[in-house]
């Protein structure tokens, strides 16, 4: 058996999975206007506060030299190799890393004492590496909006296989001039907080956040959550490089893929819910195809904006946190059914006692990935 | 056990197929003008083939040299066909051009036909919309070519519900560019065109220095 173990989440929401549980359950919203220098009016983005950052970094030693991100990640991984007790220099123990742009900044000329080489993803890699003193090179993902679920399934993957016994899956992105005029010049931003499913979304916030989960086959280390991941799976829409299927086929494909040998009730599908006309759209229509019609849904994105790679791992984390606390979150910005498929939003948070959960994403290049996760039957 | 059916490299201004040099430009071709020659060589008509990013070409023609002259696409279910690249560039090429666009911002101009190719997966997508590949996607970065962890992954999948994949390595970073990707199926013995060499780490690295370049 695969666990989802101990993890962490830095955002705008806190530097901790009980900050950001505790904000997200008192409907606390990290996205906040901001004027950008490159636009004429401000936008909606969820940033992490560079005061607050300060304040953490302080610990790390020689801090100066870490990239902001590689900073986040260090705080990240390293809060989820405290609550373990694993051991990264163990041969039984690897990192993955997930991400769409890692150093991206480094390309923007913003750090005086960092190599340019550093915008190399493998350079990120290295850097942790030997923060961490890991054995293993760090794996690293970058399959765009799908990154971080996908680490995850990877990790169960290569478990199985009998490679590794502990994976630490860390997903992360930070904002960047590079991502919001690309985004923007999509039309695919957001002014105001986004809505996802919602009749008058119009597009996505972007966000910040790094992420970290451990992933074991050590049951001694399933404690937080005895929940494990029952199946994962990927698919490609093999329609179209930026806009998803019509009618949804490679996340309806994962589905049924992941569903095939469930017997378990689900108690909610964690969407990828990017707040876009097209993607929200696609995966009402991908839950109706799979029967899911009545499984509530909730997408996290009205909070965090959408954090890329950070983002399959940001809300795997929450939805164990949703059902350890058995409380449903609400999906933050919806008020009017917008989509065609025959879906059921959470509108509100709601105590509810539950044994699984389905987490989706989906993202540029027609991917898609979906993984179920359920409660120990603990005798 | 899963084998090695065909694969193809594509470096210094050459594509070899199964270890043979099939196609070959001027030396001095830049990477624009090899990639534009080496399509030609196959007599396609694709038109979305000339609004790819250099990465997405590199990966398309590798893919599809490696095809040729086998019975691969017909042999198995496309939902069931998984697609795993990497490479050590990422898609930095097209990002340095998508950078350069928002450097000056008195001339500044994103373009999303640009920005949508920032991300290195889109090669995957584009392999996936020509063949209709529906399956596994994973692309990973890593320093060097890494034999081990393709065939440590390509292996996790084919234990499950896959029963082929496309799988290698597709970098572009300035001048430099190298492609080699090889495909691998669940054991058959109908596939005549397939070399057949089970799917392991040593193989595949002698499989990638295998090509006598000719410069």
């Amino acid at each position: 058996m695969i666990f989802a173990s101990y993890n962490n989440i830095i955002s705008p929401l806190g530097f901790s999975t009980k900050e950001n549980y505790e904000a997200v359950s008192n409907s606390v919203i990290g996205v906040k206007k901001i004027k950008f220098p490159f636009s004429e009016d401000p936008f909606c983005v969820a940033k992490i506060d560079d005061e607050q950052i300060k304040q953490h970094v302080k610990t790390i030693e020689n801090y100066v030299s870490y990239t902001k991100l590689e900073q986040l990640s260090i705080l990240s991984i390293q809060d989820v190799i405290q609550q373990s007790g694993i051991n990264p220099e163990s041969e039984r123990t690897l990192l993955i890393y997930s991400t769409t742009k890692g150093n991206i900044d480094v390309l923007e000329n913003i750090y005086k004492h960092i190599d340019p080489k550093r915008v190399y993803l493998s350079e990120l890699g290295k850097q942790l590496q030997s923060f961490f003193k890991f054995k293993h090179t760090p794996v690293i993902l970058s399959n765009a909006c799908i990154s971080g679920i996908l680490g995850i399934i990877i990790a169960k993957r290569f478990i199985e296989q009998g490679l590794y016994d502990n994976v630490l899956v860390c997903g992360g992105d930070i904002l960047s001039e590079f991502t919001i005029s690309g985004f923007k010049s999509f039309n695919a931003l957001s002014h105001e907080p986004s809505k996802p499913f919602d009749a008058n979304r119009v597009g996505i916030n972007l966000g910040e956040a790094v992420s970290t989960i451990l992933i074991t086959n050590k049951k001694e280390l399933a404690v937080p959550y005895d929940t494990e991941i029952v199946s994962g799976a990927s698919a490609n829409d093999a329609n179209h490089i930026s806009g998803p299927s019509r009618t949804g086929d490679g996340l309806y494909q994962c589905l049924t893929e992941i569903l095939k040998t469930n017997n378990s009730e689900i108690g909610f599908i964690s969407a990828h819910g990017t707040a876009t006309p097209f993607n929200d759209e696609m995966e009402s229509i991908a839950f109706e195809r799979a029967g899911l019609t009545s499984i509530p849904v909730n997408s996290l994105k009205g909070y965090y904006g959408h954090t890329l790679g950070a983002a399959g791992v940001l809300e795997t984390v929450l939805s164990l946190e949703s059902m350890k606390h058995k409380r449903l979150i609400k999906s933050e910005g919806y008020e009017v059914q917008g989509v065609s498929g025959n879906i059921t939003m959470i509108e509100k948070h709601e105590p509810k006692t539950f044994t699984a959960f389905i987490k989706t994403a989906s993202g540029f290049g027609g991917c898609n990935a979906a993984a179920l996760f359920r409660k120990v039957k603990t005798v | 056990m899963n084998n090695i059916i065909s694969y193809a490299h594509i470096k210094n201004n050459q594509v070899s197929v199964n270890g043979s040099v099939m196609f070959q430009s001027a030396h001095s071709a830049s990477v624009s003008e090899f990639l534009s020659e080496a399509y030609k060589s196959l007599e396609l008509s694709y038109p979305k083939f000339h609004k790819m990013d250099a990465q997405c070409k590199l990966g398309f023609l590798c893919a599809e040299f490696a095809m040729r002259g086998t019975a691969f696409l017909t042999e198995h279910e496309l939902s069931r066909t998984a697609i795993v690249l990497s490479n050590n560039a990422s898609s930095l090429e097209t990002d340095r051009v998508h950078q350069h666009s928002i450097d000056d911002k008195s001339n500044y101009f994103p373009s999303p036909a640009v920005f949508v190719y920032t991300l290195p997966n889109i090669t995957i997508g584009e392999l996936a919309i020509k063949h209709k590949i529906t399956g596994e996607n994973a692309f990973f970065v890593s320093e060097k070519f890494d034999a081990d962890l393709l065939v440590n992954y390509t292996e996790s999948l084919m234990d499950n519900v896959t029963e082929a994949a496309i799988v290698g390595w597709v970098d572009v970073d300035g001048s430099n560019f190298e492609a080699f990707i090889f495909l691998v199926e669940k054991q058959k013995d109908t596939n005549k065109n397939a070399i057949f060499k089970p799917l392991n780490q040593a193989n595949i690295i002698t499989l990638y220095n295998q090509t006598k370049w000719t410069h």
